[in-house]
């Protein structure tokens, strides 16, 4: 039952930030309370016994995505222009959740041993890691062996992306094209 | 009721997606739509990990104890790759916002379908 007040906690915690994400129309502000959206989520992930998730979700939510916001609002207006409550919006986000929340009241309970998804191939995983890898961690053992293609592949997603960002932003050509400029 | 209870985190985490959602698809400042993701993109995170939270378990981390109850681990290594494609795709986003604002120096919506309105009626007032 303690788990429940410290995810209730925490999930408080988090919609009080999220909320004040939306409201606030200084971006610097914005960009900030992200990060510190992603630095409690990682608090829950650790509650809910993902503790590498949580390292990543602090390492890489927290921290890098919020440099790369932070360059990016050294480069753009720091200041959202004020808007109005938006209903057709606001209506949609609520009708998305009414239909969400009768999906998943056919899932099974929070924290259920029997449920399906640990009962398939989840166990043989916990078993096999430690004789076919031999290493204690068992998220790292599917991560980089039982699963190492998957990984390659989010490396050739993150490589693709570096390359689009690079020519979207185009380092070069236009340093060659504004040759004469002294800003370029 | 008995739903509530058994399926509270579950609420609680569609409650903070839609947040995140509103954001996206109401505000006009392109950042802030970037943070709305990102706020959506957590809460999805949060929804997969808790299907893999077993009830008195612990990390997926061997403890040689064959009594021990572990969280599920599949769905950790998804949301891992997840985490890490979200920052990527992220990068690109806010890549493209810089880029708009060297355009057409706004990155508010209606500012920029006003800017793009105007130049297409000059162009077809040209031909």
């Amino acid at each position: 039952m303690s788990g429940f007040f410290v995810n209730a906690a925490l999930i408080s915690l988090l919609t009080l930030i999220a909320f004040l994400a939306i409201r606030l129309h200084r971006l610097f502000a914005v960009v900030m309370l992200s990060g510190a959206f992603s630095l409690v989520a990682a608090t829950l992930f650790v509650v809910l016994d993902a503790v590498d998730v949580a390292f990543t979700e602090a390492a890489v939510g927290a921290g890098i995505s919020t440099i790369l916001a932070l360059a990016t609002l050294s480069l753009v207006p720091a200041n959202e222009k004020p808007h109005d409550f938006a209903f057709v919006p606001a209506f949609l986000a609520f009708a998305t959740a009414a239909m969400l929340a009768v999906a998943v009241a056919d899932l099974p309970a929070f924290g259920d041993v029997n449920a399906p998804i640990h009962n398939h191939v989840a166990p043989d995983y916990l078993k096999g890691s430690a004789e076919d890898i031999a290493i204690p961690n068992v998220v790292t053992s599917v991560l980089a062996s039982y699963r190492g293609f998957d990984t390659l592949g989010e490396t050739v997603v993150v490589f693709t992306a570096a390359i689009a960002v690079l020519l979207v932003l185009g380092g070069w050509t236009r340093r060659k094209e504004d040759g004469e400029d002294d800003n370029a | 009721m008995s739903n509530l209870i058994a399926h509270w985190n579950y609420f609680l985490v569609i409650a903070l997606m839609m947040i995140g959602f509103y954001a996206v698809i109401a505000r006009g400042n392109m950042v802030k739509k970037m943070v709305g993701l990102s706020i959506f993109q957590t809460s999805v995170f949060m929804l997969y990990i808790s299907m893999g939270k077993v009830a008195n378990g612990t990390a997926p981390i061997l403890t040689g104890d064959t009594t021990t109850l572990y969280a599920n681990p599949l769905p950790h290594v998804l949301i891992l790759t997840a985490i890490v494609v979200g920052v990527a795709t992220t990068a690109v986003g806010y890549a493209l916002i810089i880029r708009v604002y060297e355009s057409y120096g706004t990155i508010e919506d209606d500012e920029l379908i006003k800017i793009i309105e105007t130049e297409e009626n000059a162009e077809a007032g040209d031909a």
